[in-house]
């Protein structure tokens, strides 16, 4: 047992740290609460790609670092810590180079993953749709064979980086007449290709969170369909593991947590700092206690997947306890906040930018995305647990 | 970064399961909560001559010479098995600071005895008004030629009645701040004028109110420095509380397994319960709950076992653990239905248990303050 980390991994966390520190401080963005991963500066993802911190964990002959995924934790913990604007790289780097390499071909791996860790191939998602929410297998966006192409169908839903990316990671029917989970295949297909529409969704903040896209005989080279056709569907529940690993489950909203304990140091009442409210000190310490639980069991997650397992019940768990978490800090910034908590970032007298009512909001939408919490508790009792499904 | 126990522990916790679930069946728990003493002696003699008792002492006094986090294996096992008992009592808040702050005469007396299985300790240090701040010792020792004089009452003593020796946190100077003037002495729990009674608790352990009345103890019984004591009490409290952590998740971790079996086999509406996602919802929390608790748990076990810094990380399982426990047992109750609250079924010994530890050594509310003032509040 080691609860540290090495001192190589401190001085990377540093490294880090004083990157993004200088970035700030140059004025070249300003950190922002970013549960969704919105946030995206082209450039920003060029200097990370420059540092080669994309593909951190990637093999090198592929271009990546071969380093560890606690070297990649640290990193990410880092980026979310500051809210960077990491969204051109951060859905490739978590996911879809992964599903490229553990399912792609030579080719595709060699065309794919290097415009991936240098930051030119934003790479967005496209799985959900009208009909398929939880229920991704009842997709109907169709690839229909026709010669060396398919020929694309339908509509995607939720595209996060919709708007942004030149890539989409996109899973099709292939199969109509099979058991619906055994008909599924897996694209990445770049999006300046005729016959795609991408239209923006606003979330309830109104900013631009997703994108819809359309797909109308969408004509896409069979090179590139990733790993086996109609066998898509069990490809994508490893890759929706990765997409659940991650720090940004637990810390998309980050920086208002800080910034509501510097508001309540900062802010008097009765000729005394907020922070010596008892109850104010009590609802602050309760929010640490759970982060650090979340902390620790997305730790887990992390060690899992350096083990070489895909972790599923433990990256489950770790999501669906961490957007509870996220949805705790916004509500009790709330509560802090008052009155003022309904002032948004453009209003007169708003405080801490915004953040509060927005991430409050946002956060209704966490516990939805990458596996409804409520599929995530399936996920631990059937899977984990062993509890039977009948 | 690793999460995992080694082999060595793996092998621990395994021996220790395996002897537990021989050695202290349930028909063992429930005889020792209504027994006079609350303890087997001869499962006492068998615990120390497998090493527990010295476990974490140097080997000079007898000890195995292992670390705090090995312990924090074991005594995760025995919270499993709801080994009656004053291990805790004896090795956590005896020996323990007799090794840290004790002087060599008082380790070679005392440390060799703890090992061995012959001597019980216990720690007299809450009183009535049953806090854990200094402002709250009111027990005074009053100085008196070579000897002190103690007068005062203590409650909630764990194992009061079987100790050989009691740690009695007691006042020896009132000065401005309360933390100064206190001092721990090594007290014959024969000594006259103790007298002990018992309490009768939710977990059927055995808590004792003591009362000191002009107990006479020399000057040499005084453990560490004279007016001084409170850092070690801290330190005390500290490793307590990470030693109730450890006997909880050691208890809600077999709750969850409990529960999850039931949920398994018991059918209504001609299905397994443990088919309905409500329950299995439930079911995952309580896991999610546990598995928060083991991490947290050991973390702080590690923490304290390598000599760092441990305050935040303590405070942190033991606010977690001091809840948790609560939602873990309330699911356990509702999936278990009716039967989980009859007093024949075994569920009852972990809610007890698991109810009365969310208080002990600090709860949620006074380990949230700590935190509060490292997160610089």
């Amino acid at each position: 047992m080691d609860f540290k980390f090495s001192e190589e991994q401190e001085r990377f966390r540093q490294e880090v740290r004083g990157f993004l520190e200088g970035e700030i401080r140059q004025g070249l963005w300003q950190p922002s609460c970013d549960a969704w991963i919105q946030g995206y500066l082209p450039e920003f993802t060029k200097r990370v790609a420059e540092r080669g911190w994309i593909g951190l964990a990637w093999p090198k002959e592929y271009g990546g670092q071969g380093r560890s995924n606690i070297d990649r934790l640290i990193l990410t913990e880092e980026m979310l810590r500051y809210g960077a604007p990491a969204a051109c790289h951060w859905f490739a780097d978590r996911q879809i180079g992964r599903a490229i390499l553990a399912y792609g071909t030579e080719q595709q791996r060699q065309e794919l993953l290097p415009k991936i860790i240098k930051g030119e191939a934003y790479v967005g998602l496209g799985m959900s749709e009208p009909e398929a929410g939880s229920d991704l297998a009842s997709l109907r966006t169709q690839a229909v064979e026709d010669g060396d192409d398919y020929i694309i169908n339908g509509q995607k839903m939720w595209a996060s980086c919709g708007m942004f990316m030149n890539y989409i990671y996109l899973v099709a029917r292939t199969d109509p007449e099979a058991p619906k989970h055994r008909g599924i295949s897996e694209f990445v297909i770049a999006t300046n290709l005729p016959g795609i529409t991408i239209t923006p969704t606003m979330d309830i903040t109104g900013s631009t969170a997703w994108a819809e896209v359309f797909f109308d005989s969408v004509r896409v080279p069979q090179r590139y369909l990733i790993g086996e056709k109609n066998h898509g569907f069990y490809q994508i529940l490893n890759q929706l593991d990765y997409e659940r690993a991650g720090l940004e489950r637990l810390m998309g909203n980050y920086p208002l947590f800080d910034a509501i304990i510097k508001f309540t140091k900062e802010t008097k009442q009765n000729g005394k700092p907020l922070s010596q409210d008892a109850l104010i000190r009590s609802k602050l310490a309760q929010l640490q206690v759970e982060f650090e639980i979340g902390r620790l069991l997305t730790y887990r997650v992390v060690l899992v997947i350096e083990e070489g397992r895909a972790p599923n019940v433990e990256a489950a768990m770790a999501k669906a306890y961490s957007t509870a978490f996220e949805q705790h800090l916004a509500s009790t910034a709330m509560d802090i906040l008052g009155l003022y908590g309904q002032l948004v970032a453009e209003s007169k007298w708003a405080p801490i930018l915004g953040m509060a009512p927005h991430s409050y909001l946002g956060s209704k939408g966490y516990s939805l995305q990458a596996g409804t919490s409520e599929i995530l508790r399936n996920i631990v009792a059937g899977r984990g647990l062993g509890l039977p499904s009948k | 970064m690793d999460l995992s126990l080694s082999e060595e522990q793996e092998m621990l916790k395994k021996m220790a399961r395996d002897f537990l679930t021989n050695r202290c069946p349930k028909t063992l728990v429930k005889e020792m909560e209504t027994s006079e003493k609350g303890y087997s002696p001869e499962l006492w003699q068998e615990m120390a001559g497998l090493g527990w008792m010295g476990l974490v002492l140097p080997e000079k006094y007898g000890g195995g010479g292992m670390s705090f986090l090995d312990l924090s294996v074991l005594l995760e096992e025995m919270g499993r098995s709801c080994l009656p008992g004053p291990f805790l009592s004896t090795v956590v808040l005896g020996s323990l600071p007799i090794l840290d702050i004790g002087n060599e005469e008082q380790k070679r007396e005392y440390l060799p005895k703890i090992a061995s299985g012959e001597a019980i300790f216990t720690l007299a240090l809450t009183e009535p008004n049953a806090k854990y701040d200094a402002a709250s010792i009111a027990v005074k020792a009053t100085a008196d030629n070579n000897d002190y004089i103690i007068n005062g009452t203590k409650l909630f003593v764990p194992d009061a009645h079987i100790a050989d020796y009691l740690l009695c946190v007691a006042r020896t100077n009132e000065l401005a701040k309360p933390e100064n003037g206190i001092t721990i002495f090594l007290v014959d729990a024969k000594s006259p004028g103790i007298s002990c009674a018992v309490l009768k608790t939710i977990a059927s352990d055995k808590l004792y109110e003591v009362v000191f009345d002009q107990v006479r103890v020399p000057k040499k019984s005084i453990l560490g420095q004279l007016d001084q004591g409170w850092s070690e009490v801290q330190k005390i409290i500290e490793r307590a509380a990470v030693a109730k952590c450890c006997e909880t998740l050691g208890g809600i971790q077999q709750m969850l397994e409990m529960t999850v079996d039931y949920a398994k086999e018991r059918k209504q509406f001609d299905r397994p319960i443990g088919s309905f996602q409500v329950i299995q919802h439930y079911c995952a929390n309580m896991a999610t709950d546990v598995d928060g608790s083991r991490f947290s748990t050991y973390q702080a076990a590690w923490t304290l076992s390598e000599g760092l810094p441990c305050t935040k990380e303590v405070a942190i399982a033991k606010a977690w653990l001091s809840e948790a426990c609560k939602r873990v047992t309330a699911l356990a109750h509702q999936i278990h239905g009716a039967i989980g609250v009859t007093i024949d079924h075994d569920l009852q010994f972990y809610t007890r248990r698991a109810n009365a530890a969310e208080a002990t050594f600090g709860d949620a509310d006074f380990y949230r303050e700590i935190i509060a003032q490292e997160m610089g509040l």
